[in-house]
């Protein structure tokens, strides 16, 4: 379960960057590479350990004129947590 | 196979040097290292760093050798993190004081990958034939207060599977992220030491089953990476994940290589990137594209369906122990060599399992059986006049 107020932050073992030759944002850790799709990238780029969840909901809802993204941000981070790529 | 169908390299390893303070009975490197060219300097090595990077590779290894032996670690760390490649130490742990990592930190360096030997000192300093068991295990609380992700390392053979169970105990009370069982891959100075390495598969077996009883019961927390035994599994593995279709290597003296040992293969003229673009080098060098694609593959590989998993297995294997590069991996079961490997393992279950105590002795060039890496060595090992053979082919 995510908490809406907690304030998610890409894990210390990961780096998150775009690289040109894959024409992607990866996540980058020891010794290998995690591609990501527009939506996990545009999420991650918010986890900054300073902006909510819910907040990063808002603006994402702003960003691609979308409402009600919140299940699928939740969905997400539930999943990148499990995976160890974020800490809440 | 045309340029427009090879990939860029993703996986840069740069080895700095040959130097070493330790002498490990398994080291990839070279047999014949001592009779390498100089390494290059700091500008040169900048420039190839940029080169990669600009082809799109991503993952950058420092190795060596002991990277830390070069000065200007530090240096080459922030240009390549610069040009943002995500760095990666692999290190014995001798030179890294708290002072260095924090240096290296600032400097931009991801990740650092400690060698470990075994969870005993009288192994580890046997095997590595220096006095570095204390060492390394500071170092690795050194590596955690830094804040780095570590990966422990553990090259394993008949000497120390039996001591799997503590090796996991001992990476998870160091706090390591993942902990890689690697077991001896059979090149350079492990080929030479193989009868003594060798393990038998019910050791393996052994080995294996208290690793996937620590995968249960620890639920994930520190992950463990067991290296498929080829020999024993008889699964050609995928090596490097084709030849020249991921992974460049640079040796100290500059010559790229699609892996730690091709250099000993005959017939191939790796190019040099003091005088060659890694570009040219990657896609247009007749070494590089040697194997690549399935055109050179025997008729035993190329009609498997297994070639495009295991892209016929490993070119270096398949010389060392059949006389030529092209043939089938022969851990293979297709392989018309297969008998060769099982006669090795069957050797391994004649010979007594090694009498302790094996004990460090300074200085000393064998022991239990088994030649350490050192330049004397390696001269001795390569000298073109005498008769001997550094890699013999198995008759």
């Amino acid at each position: 379960m995510i908490d809406s107020a907690s304030r998610p932050a890409v894990a210390p073992m990961y780096r998150l960057q775009f690289e040109q030759a894959q024409d992607a944002w990866v996540l980058l850790y020891p010794e290998g590479m995690v591609r990501l799709n527009m939506p996990a990238a545009e999420i991650l780029r918010r986890c900054d350990g300073r902006r909510s969840v819910d907040e990063i909901v808002g603006e994402l809802e702003l960003a691609f004129a979308r409402s009600a993204l919140r299940d699928d941000v939740h969905a997400f981070l539930a999943q990148a947590s499990d995976r160890g790529w974020v800490m809440q | 196979m045309t340029a427009a169908a090879v990939k860029p390299p993703f996986w840069v390893l740069a080895e700095l040097t040959y130097r070493c303070p330790l002498h490990c009975v398994f080291c990839s490197n070279p047999i014949d290292y001592a009779r390498h060219g100089q390494e290059l300097d700091t500008g040169t090595w900048k420039r190839v760093l940029g080169e990669a990077r600009a082809l799109g590779a991503v993952q950058l290894g420092f190795s060596g050798g002991e990277p830390l032996l070069r000065d200007d670690l530090e240096e080459l760390v922030a240009h390549a993190r610069g040009l943002g490649f995500y760095t990666n130490l692999i290190t014995s742990g001798v030179g890294l004081t708290a002072a260095r990592a924090r240096a290296l930190k600032t400097a931009g360096l991801d990740h650092i990958q400690l060698s470990f030997q075994d969870s005993t000192r009288e192994l580890n300093d046997f095997i590595t034939s220096t006095r570095t068991f204390e060492l390394k295990s500071r170092v690795a609380a050194i590596i955690k207060d830094a804040g780095y992700p570590m990966v422990l390392n553990c090259v394993m053979h008949r000497f120390n599977l039996p001591h799997v169970g503590r090796i996991i105990d001992m990476a998870e009370r160091m706090d390591a992220d993942f902990l890689e069982l690697a077991n001896t891959q059979y090149y350079g100075w492990a080929w030479h030491n193989r009868a003594a390495l060798m393990p038998t598969i019910d050791e393996l077996r052994d080995a294996e089953a208290i690793v996937m009883a620590h995968r249960q019961r620890s639920n994930g927390r520190m992950k463990i990476l067991w290296v498929s035994p080829d020999y024993a599994d008889a699964r050609p593995k995928p090596c490097m994940a084709g030849w020249g279709a991921v992974f460049l290597v640079v040796a100290p003296d500059g010559v790229a290589l699609p892996c730690h040992s091709a250099r000993m293969l005959p017939g191939l003229d790796f190019p040099n990137l003091r005088d060659t673009s890694a570009r040219s080098a990657w896609f247009d060098s007749a070494a590089f594209n040697a194997y690549r694609g399935e055109a050179w593959m025997s008729d035993t590989c190329g009609s498997c369906d297994e070639r495009e998993r295991d892209h016929a297995g490993c070119r270096c294997q398949a010389f060392l122990v059949t006389g030529d590069a092209a043939a089938t991996d022969p851990v293979c079961p297709k392989s018309d060599h297969r008998d060769r490997i099982d006669a090795m393992l069957a050797d391994a279950g004649r010979r007594a399992a090694p009498a302790a105590p094996l004990r460090f002795v300074p200085g000393a060039s064998q022991g239990g059986g088994l030649v350490f890496r050192g330049d004397a060595m390696s001269l001795a090992l390569s000298d073109p006049v005498a008769t001997r053979d550094p890699c013999p082919v198995i008759p």
